[in-house]
C-alpha cells in the first residue's frame, strides 16, 4: 500500500505556526512526518528538545517519525547539530548530505538517502543501501522512465529488496542551495546579519522573469521552483513503478487537504482527481523540463 | 602548489602546457563530463594525443567523468572510466558514487580525485568519500569561505584543490537543478547547465533579449554589454524591483587570496574554463603560473600584480571578478 509523508517544512515559520501546523498534521491521514530545519541552520524556531518532544508527540499518534537535516553543512557547528540528532533520536535520519549518512553508517543507524545525495543508478543505491540507507528518495529531477530502469535493473542485478523508494509528489521543487542568502541579498543586508528576513516570507519570495513569468521561489539560501509539482493523478503509475512513499511538501501552513485528497484517492474512497492548477508542474516526471505541465489528456 | 588548468581542445591542451600548467584536465566528447558542448572535448583519438603531449612534457593529465549516469546509460560512464584507466591517467574527476565504486573496484591503482560536482562541503563528507573509494584528492565547491577552507584543510584525510579563476557558480554543484528546471538539460545527467539549444538572442527595438527556452532570462539596453544566459546571472522581477536577485555576470578570482590558500595547505588550484578558447587558457594559465612562482620562489613578498588583474578582468564575465563566497561578505 503507497505511503503517504510530509517533507520537513521548508521554510522560517515560528514556533506558534509549526506547532499548529503540525498539531494538524497530527490529524491527517500521514505515514510518515520528517521534522528538523533542512535548508538554514541560524534559524531556530524550535531547539533539539523542542524537534525531540515533537517527534515524540507524533509518534504517539502512530506516525513514523523521521528527524531530517540541513543539505548544505559548511560550519561545524553544523556536523555537531546532526550529530547530536543521530545520538538523541532513536528512529530513522534522513540525510540531506554525505556527512550524515556517513555519521549514521558509524552508529549504526537508520538512514533515509535525501534527494540531494544524487542517486541516478543502481550501483549508486546499492552501495548506499550497504551503508545503511533503508529509504531513499529520487532526486527532483528523475523521471519516471529513468527511476523504472533503475528500480527494474536493481531487481535483476542484486539479491538485496531495495530499499524504500519515496518521490517528491506534491509541493515546491528545492532546486538549489548555496553559501548566499538571496532573501538577505534581496532586503540588501550581509548574510551575517540578516535579521532573519525570511520569518518575513512565509511561503518564499516568489521571483519572475521580467514578462512576469513565475520562475523561482526565494527561500534563504534555498532557490526552489516557483510551480508546485504534482504527480497525485499519477500515483497509480508509481505505484506500479514500485514507490513506496509518496511525498507532500507544505507550501502553506493550511495546505494539508491534500493529504486526504491522496489518501482516498488510494483508498478508493474517491476516483475524482482534481483538477491541476495553473501553477502546477510536473515536467520532471514525464522527462522534460521541470516547470512544464504536461496533461495526459 | 600544483596549478590545475582546463582544456577543451587539442591547442588548449598545448596552450596550459606550454604556459606552465602542472596538470590539465580534460574531458571525452559525450554526456560523461559536466562541460559537453558540440564541437568541445576529446574523441578517443585525440585524447591520445592530449595525453602524449602532457606526458612529452613531465605533466600531468586528469580526466573528468564527472557527471551521473542513469540506469540505461551506465556503460557510457564505465567506458570512460576503462578509457581513462587504459591511458594511465594521472587522476580521474569523479562525481557520483557508482562510478567512484566502479573505478576504486576495477583499478585502485588508478587515482580518483571527487569532483566539486559531488558537492562535499564538510570533514565528515570528505571522510565518507575517502573511506569508501579511497579517493587522493578532494575539489572543493565555490561556497566555502576563506576561513571553512581553512579549518577543512587542517583536518582533511584528502588532498584539497580549490578554484581560483573563471565563470563561478553560486550554487552547491552538483545540487543545482535550475537549468533542467528550465530546459530539461541538467549538469548532473546531460553535461550541460544553460544548453546552447535552449538559447536565443532577439533584437527588439529598444533592446536585446536573451531567452533559455522561451524564458525571458535578460533585456539589455543598447550598448550594455550582454551577457551568456546563465538563469543565476539573470535580471528578474522579485517584490517592485527587477534585479541580479540571485548573482550578477561576473568571475571568480581568488589571485589575492593566494598566500592564504598556500598557507594554509591547499594542493592545487584549479582554473575554470574547458568551454572557452585557447587562448583564455593561455593567458589565465601565464598570469597564475607567474603568481604561484613568485609566491613559491620566496625572494619578494608576493603582492598580485596589477598587470594580472588586468588580464584576468578582460578575461572575466561582465568583465568583472570576484572573491565569490571565499569572502563571507559576498555571501
Amino acid at each position: 500500500m503507497m505511503k503517504i509523508s510530509l517533507a520537513a517544512v521548508q521554510y522560517f515559520w515560528d514556533r506558534a505556526t509549526l506547532m499548529a501546523f503540525y498539531a494538524q498534521a497530527a490529524e491527517m491521514p500521514l505515514d510518515i512526518i520528517y521534522l528538523g530545519e533542512t535548508v538554514c541552520s541560524k534559524r531556530r524556531a524550535l531547539s533539539v528538545a523542542d524537534w525531540l518532544a515533537l517527534a515524540q508527540d507524533l509518534a504517539s499518534t502512530g506516525k513514523e517519525v523521521v528527524l531530517s537535516t540541513l543539505t548544505l553543512i559548511e560550519a561545524e557547528s553544523e556536523l555537531s547539530l546532526a550529530r547530536t540528532l543521530l545520538e538523541k533520536f532513536d528512529g530513522m535520519i534522513e540525510a540531506n548530505d554525505y556527512a550524515v549518512l556517513r555519521m549514521a553508517q558509524q552508529l549504526q543507524r537508520p538512514v533515509c538517502a535525501g534527494s540531494t545525495l544524487n542517486v541516478y543508478h543502481p550501483l549508486t543505491l546499492q552501495t548506499l543501501q550497504e551503508c545503511g540507507v533503508q529509504r531513499w528518495v529520487a532526486p527532483v529531477e528523475m523521471s519516471g522512465a529513468s527511476l523504472h530502469d533503475l528500480l527494474q535493473q536493481y531487481a535483476l542485478e542484486t539479491e538485496l529488496s531495495p530499499p524504500q523508494t519515496e518521490v517528491l509528489s506534491y509541493g515546491r521543487l528545492p532546486l538549489a542551495h548555496s553559501a548566499r542568502c538571496y532573501t538577505a541579498r534581496y532586503a540588501n543586508l550581509p548574510k551575517d546579519q540578516c535579521e532573519f528576513r525570511c520569518a518575513d516570507y512565509p511561503e518564499g519570495l516568489p521571483l519572475f522573469s521580467q514578462e512576469l513569468q513565475g520562475l523561482f521561489q526565494i527561500n534563504g539560501i534555498q532557490t526552489q521552483s516557483f510551480a508546485r509539482c504534482n504527480l497525485i493523478p499519477h500515483w497509480q503509475q508509481l505505484q506500479q513503478l514500485g514507490v513506496d512513499v509518496m511525498r507532500i511538501s507544505a507550501s502553506t501552513p493550511d495546505c494539508l487537504g491534500v493529504v486526504q485528497v491522496l489518501r482516498d484517492l488510494i483508498d478508493g474512497q474517491s476516483g475524482r482527481i482534481p483538477a491541476a492548477s495553473s501553477e502546477d508542474c510536473n515536467g520532471y516526471w514525464f522527462g522534460v523540463a521541470g516547470m512544464k505541465h504536461v496533461s495526459l489528456i | 602548489m600544483e596549478l590545475v588548468c582546463p582544456a577543451g581542445n587539442f591547442p588548449s591542451v598545448k596552450a596550459a602546457i606550454d604556459n606552465g600548467a602542472d596538470a590539465v584536465y580534460l574531458g571525452l566528447n559525450n554526456k560523461t563530463n559536466a562541460r559537453f558542448f558540440a564541437g568541445l572535448n576529446f574523441s578517443d583519438y585525440t585524447i591520445e594525443k592530449a595525453v602524449s603531449y602532457v606526458r612529452d612534457h613531465g605533466r600531468k593529465v586528469f580526466i573528468a567523468i564527472n557527471t551521473f549516469p542513469q540506469a540505461d546509460t551506465w556503460r557510457q560512464w564505465q567506458a570512460a572510466v576503462d578509457t581513462g584507466a587504459a591511458l594511465e591517467a594521472d587522476a580521474l574527476i569523479i562525481a557520483d558514487v557508482g562510478v567512484l565504486r566502479y573505478a576504486a573496484e576495477r583499478y585502485p591503482q588508478l587515482p580518483r580525485h571527487l569532483s566539486v560536482q559531488a558537492s562535499a562541503t564538510n570533514l565528515e563528507s570528505l571522510q565518507f568519500y575517502h573511506s569508501q573509494f579511497g579517493i587522493k584528492r578532494a575539489v572543493l565547491p565555490r561556497v566555502l569561505s576563506l576561513k571553512q577552507v581553512e579549518r577543512l584543510a587542517a583536518k582533511a584525510p584528502v588532498e584539497l584543490e580549490v578554484f581560483g579563476f573563471g565563470s563561478l557558480c553560486i550554487m552547491a554543484e552538483g545540487r543545482c537543478y535550475l537549468s533542467s528546471y528550465v530546459t530539461g538539460d541538467s549538469p548532473n545527467n546531460c553535461g550541460v547547465c544553460s544548453p546552447a539549444h535552449a538559447v536565443r538572442w532577439e533584437e527588439k527595438d529598444t533592446a536585446l533579449e536573451t531567452r533559455l527556452n522561451g524564458v525571458l532570462i535578460d533585456r539589455f539596453a543598447s550598448g550594455e554589454a550582454a551577457g551568456y544566459p546563465t538563469l543565476c546571472k539573470g535580471r528578474f522581477q522579485v517584490g517592485d524591483q527587477v534585479l541580479h536577485a540571485l548573482e550578477e555576470p561576473t568571475s571568480l578570482n581568488a589571485l589575492d587570496l593566494l598566500p592564504q590558500l598556500n598557507a594554509i595547505g591547499v594542493s592545487a588550484i584549479k582554473i575554470e574554463g574547458r568551454q572557452r578558447s585557447p587562448a583564455y587558457v593561455a593567458k589565465v594559465t601565464d598570469v597564475w603560473r607567474q603568481a604561484i612562482d613568485l609566491l613559491q620562489n620566496g625572494e619578494q613578498q608576493y603582492q598580485a600584480q596589477p598587470r594580472w588583474h588586468r588580464v584576468l578582468a578582460g578575461l572575466a564575465e561582465g568583465s568583472q571578478t570576484t572573491l565569490g563566497a571565499y569572502s563571507r561578505s559576498w555571501q
